[in-house]
């Protein structure tokens, strides 16, 4: 499908661009930037789960002599939050907190030792409320209530929606099948640690640098939160060390820092330790769903309706996409003629829940996998064959309107099955040993801003001049993908130029053009679009002055390997200085800038905005699995995965972030959770995460780790830069349910859940040796009062992207109508 | 949460000590309590050396101290003195990049590079003992050195590579010294 012969750097195995700085060394990371003066800042969090603050004594903490600052709720009024319906958190907490590890008041002193030991001088003074442990405890008790604005109870939110008469597809369908699962949470785990510096310049305005993944946001919350314009603030996303998702959110400590150097004229710094890390979260949302699907006698699906409960943890965060997202790329994958979906998320009294890499789609797409296979077992039929019958068509537009460039899936399946030898082996693999298949898709890119405009997600600009230099300006944030090289890689491809010969500036709000950020796999399709549109402008005005020197159009010059020249003409070349030395002397100072705004999704309906993007990446992979069926105990020999990405910008990279995703996803399939406990009566019931360290919270080692077999495939999809999709957070997707199918071809057991552990294997094993079904997950899915569906017919019912119907809605509660939801729920 | 603070830390008289980073004699007045991780970041400013929980769970802190990789997160400061300490940034000598940091940086084995400077040393320490390890004992050695971009396995092909690009410096074969910085074409 692919031809990288006509380009000369992009889809070559290249160093990328910063490469040399991440092995020297030379990376400067948020933490280790010290400046002249600057002085350090500690927070304080809570020990109890959810408590009014009756006060804070802050006095002995003041006295501390290596003390500038204590700072506490007071001294910020404004709320913020990443998503505008959900502006529910403070940098501080004023009147309550809601989970361990929220905090309450800040430390700024002359080193880390003196804020720490200032800490335990503050004494807080809280009254406990009742703590809300899980969505089902959510459910049952309104009345413990987070937050005053969640629609009611501790019901943050509700979705509803059909794409078709489901219920009429399922009467009619030759099967039904229904099924519970549970995915456990699960945390980021960067490796840096979040931090951040504050510091005011001599005039007054802010400078602010901080590992986040996105600056423009941050921007937008400190400027809120702080009531500064944000003309007056500077944001300097430093290369973060790692970020998967865990450092999209504006964070406590980010704002903390720039209050207090606006408040000692002093630079600021605030580190987070790792147990710190894991209050943030912001991590992969426990959900419980429960998928009741429809088949014709040969597997293909008829309809389906899938419900999901999310455990949201203390606050918004992007919560309200996030439940958007268990559900709207069901349809994308296979070809799926009628869908509803309902989907809701709860407050509860622990760190809050947000975007992890596959944000809100990984949960949904393990259900998914895992009950296909078990229809194809029921039908005796080859799983991937019956995959194979079903995958979407390219150009495809779905039940719930998201349109569909190219779809390289079928290639994908078959590439993963020949090299494993799936005909010969699965099924037929001695006890014990076994192998399981699952796809899916993702986004590149979510086709809409967290918050509404209609200006562009990423834009470029270039500056060039006689120096033969080009420097490169973006918003986009480096978080190790290699945004930044994708960048240079895209202007150097188009000016026929060396990478060496392009300086890169990104992720800094005062000088670089706005681009949303580094989350929703969006950086190498949008940023990569802007970049191309400014490079072609800047190539416009080279070759018009070239063209004018040699006598001829524009259209004959070219560019290549460092040289502007006429076609044909071998005489007729300039170096690429000395042609930007011509368009100087014709333009004047030379500079272009190029955006990227992402095509108008066709669903019209309301909430259709989540979900569209303008390409989707798809994947296959297999697992296989060894089980000990005396101890359960589960290794993963290798891992066969092909991923359709459009095209490999830089092969080395795009092959680590399809590996990357592998092994994030099999410590989520084996090992990774995010798992609370009470503490005992005696110890005040609070709700505690059981691991907030990297030794308790076990990831895989380098011992852990299968040996993988990577196949990019390349199916390039007309919206993307040189036809590349994303490849950094769809291929995690497969990797769970194919070791649960693994697991099933193995000793035939079904782990419903996530993550698999020896454990759970072992009590399905002795399930089924009793007799039972051998199956170890939920067992049902709790009543919860839907809202009206919007009714949307799909585009084959005449469908034209609306709702026929108008659901009403229910107005998000204020505190003064709590009585009035108590006398409803009584009723 | 539980934060017990049995001594002040915060107001005890620096101490002195001499030992040689990266095979320069260093000096350094340092807070008794610090750990030899802190006296690096904080004092001598050498911030290639990271941290990832400073409970040596991690790894991202290793370094190396006479030859041995130690997570200087669990190292008292006060234990350096006299001792030859290693850290990332002595690692390329003479502006070339040492062969282990050419091929991570041209294989992909460093993503968002934070646990690279310690696995660069670590992998350093094996290879300086051990000049052809295999696989396996590669993947030993790198343990305890967690890294969540990679997925490992183009850490493993990095330093096969750098053990065949060492070997081939050593028998005076091609290798040309990639210079710091330098465009690469595998």
């Amino acid at each position: 499908m692919s031809n990288t012969d006509t380009f000369s750097i992009i889809g070559k195995p290249r160093r990328r661009v910063d490469g040399a700085d991440k092995v020297t060394g030379r990376t400067c990371f948020a933490d280790d930037i010290i400046l002249p003066r600057m002085l350090h800042c500690k927070l304080l969090r809570s020990h109890v789960p959810h408590a009014r603050i009756r006060s804070v004594d802050v006095s002995r903490a003041e006295r501390h002599p290596g003390v500038n600052l204590v700072l506490t709720g007071r001294d910020f009024p404004n709320e913020y939050g990443i998503l505008p319906v959900s502006q529910d958190e403070q940098p501080l907490c004023r009147d309550k907190v809601r989970f361990v590890g929220d905090p309450v008041a800040a430390v700024v002193a002359r080193d880390e030792f003196a804020a720490e030991e200032a800490l335990d001088l503050i004494k807080v003074e809280y009254e406990p409320l009742g703590t809300i442990s899980d969505p089902v405890d959510a459910l049952n008790n309104p009345a413990a209530r987070l937050h005053d604005y969640s629609e009611e109870g501790n019901i943050h939110k509700r979705l509803s929606y059909e794409f078709g008469d489901v219920e009429e597809s399922l009467a009619d369908s030759a099967h039904v099948f229904e099924d519970v699962f549970f995915f456990e949470g699960n945390t980021h785990l960067p490796l840096e640690q979040h931090a951040a510096v504050g510091m005011q310049e001599a005039d007054g305005r802010i400078t602010l640098w901080s590992s986040t993944q996105c600056p423009h946001y941050v921007h937008r919350a400190v400027a809120k939160a702080l009531d500064i314009p944000m003309a007056h603030i500077r944001v300097i996303a430093s290369p973060n060390g790692g970020g998967f998702g865990g450092k999209t959110d504006p964070f406590n400590h980010e704002i903390v820092v720039v209050k207090a150097a606006q408040m000692l004229g002093r630079p600021v710094k605030c580190c987070l330790n790792r147990e710190e890390v894991f209050y943030c979260h912001r991590g992969r949302h426990p959900v419980l769903m429960k998928f009741r699907t429809g088949v014709d006698e040969n597997g293909a699906l008829t309809g389906m309706h899938l419900q999901t409960l999310l455990d949201g943890g203390a606050y918004g965060s992007y919560g309200v996409a996030s439940t958007f997202y268990t559900a709207v790329l069901q349809p994308v994958t296979y070809h799926l003629p009628r869908y509803a979906f309902d989907a809701c998320r709860m407050f509860t009294n622990k760190p809050p829940c947000g975007p992890k890499r596959g944000h809100g789609t990984v949960q949904p797409r393990f259900g998914q996998e895992v009950q296909l296979d078990k229809i194809a077992a029921k039908l005796d039929m080859d799983p991937a064959v019956l995959r194979l019958n079903i995958v979407e068509k390219p150009g495809a537009l779905t039940a719930n309107y998201l349109k569909i460039g190219s779809i390289g899936l079928a290639q994908c399946i078959n590439t993963v099955t020949e090299r494993c030898g799936w005909k010969d082996r699965y099924g037929k693999l001695p006890e014990g040993k076994g192998m399981g298949l699952a796809c899916s898709s993702y986004l590149t890119g979510a086709g809409n801003s967290i918050y509404w405009n209609a200006m562009p997600h990423s834009g470029v600009q270039l500056k060039l001049d006689r120096s033969g230099k080009v420097t490169v300006f973006c918003g986009a944030t480096e978080i190790g993908q290699g945004s930044d090289d994708v960048l240079v890689a895209t202007i150097a491809e188009i000016l026929g130029i060396d990478p060496l010969d392009i300086r890169c500036v990104t992720g800094d709000t005062d000088l670089t053009p706005v681009d949303l950020g580094s989350y929703s796999s969006r950086v190498t399709l949008m940023m990569g679009n802007a970049a191309i549109q400014a490079a072609e402008r800047a190539r416009g005005m080279i070759a018009q002055a070239v063209a004018e020197k040699f006598a001829t159009d524009t259209g004959s010059i070219a560019f290549s390997n460092g040289r502007v020249f006429e076609i044909g003409q071998p005489e007729h070349v300039l170096s690429f200085r000395k042609a930007l030395v011509c368009a100087e002397e014709m333009h004047g100072s030379l500079g272009t800038t190029g955006s990227y705004t992402p095509p108008d999704p066709p669903g019209k309906y309301k909430g259709g905005g989540v979900g569209p993007s303008p390409a989707y990446s798809y994947t296959a992979a297999v697992v296989e699995v060894d089980v000990d069926t005396e101890t359960g105990w589960l290794t993963v020999p290798r891992v066969y995965i092909a991923h359709d990405l459009g095209r490999a910008m830089n092969p080395v990279l795009a092959r680590g972030q399809v590996e990357g995703s592998v092994y994030m996803g099999l410590g989520e399939a084996l090992m990774e959770e995010s798992a609370f406990r009470r503490l005992p009566a005696r110890l005040s019931n609070a709700l505690v995460h059981r691991e907030p360290s990297m030794l308790e919270y076990k990831s895989p080692t380098s011992c852990d780790m299968p040996e993988v077999i990577t196949d990019m495939i390349e199916h390039p999809d007309d919206n993307g830069p040189f036809g590349a999709k994303e490849a950094g957070q769809g291929p995690l997707l497969p990797v769970m349910p194919a070791l649960a199918n693994a697991v099933y071809d193995a000793v035939g057991v079904r782990i419903d859940e996530v993550p698999i552990t020896a454990e759970k294997i072992l009590q399905a094993l002795d399930d089924k040796a009793r007799g039972g079904a051998g199956r170890v997950g939920p067992d049902s899915f709790p009543d919860i009062e839907w809202p009206e569906p919007f009714r949307v017919p799909p585009p084959w019912e005449g469908g034209d992207g609306n709702a026929v119907n108008k659901p009403a809605r229910k107005r998000a509660a204020k505190m003064h109508e709590m009585d009035k939801f108590k006398k409803v729920d009584a009723s | 949460m539980n934060r017990v603070t049995t001594l002040k830390r915060s107001t005890q008289e620096n101490a002195h000590i001499s030992c040689r980073v990266n095979g320069e004699p260093v000096q350094v007045s340092v807070a008794p309590c610090k750990t030899l991780l802190e006296m690096l970041r904080e004092d001598l400013r050498l911030t290639g050396t990271k941290h990832g929980c400073e409970l040596g769970e991690c790894g991202a802190c290793a370094v190396l101290v006479d030859g041995d990789p130690i997570l200087s997160c669990l190292s008292l400061a006060l234990d350096a003195e006299g001792c030859a300490i290693d850290t990332i940034e002595g690692m390329a000598q003479d502006g070339q990049l040492h062969p282990l940091q050419a091929a991570f940086a041209d294989l992909g084995g460093a993503q968002c590079g934070y646990c690279t400077p310690a696995i660069l040393l670590t992998a350093k320490a094996l290879l300086d003992r051990q000049p052809n390890p295999g696989r396996d004992r590669i993947r030993e050695a790198l343990s305890g050195n967690l890294c969540r971009c990679t997925g490992y396995q183009q850490i493993f092909e990095a330093v096969e590579e750098a053990i065949l690009r060492l070997r081939r410096t050593e028998q005076g074969t091609d290798l040309k010294s990639v210079p710091v910085g330098a465009r690469h074409n595998p």
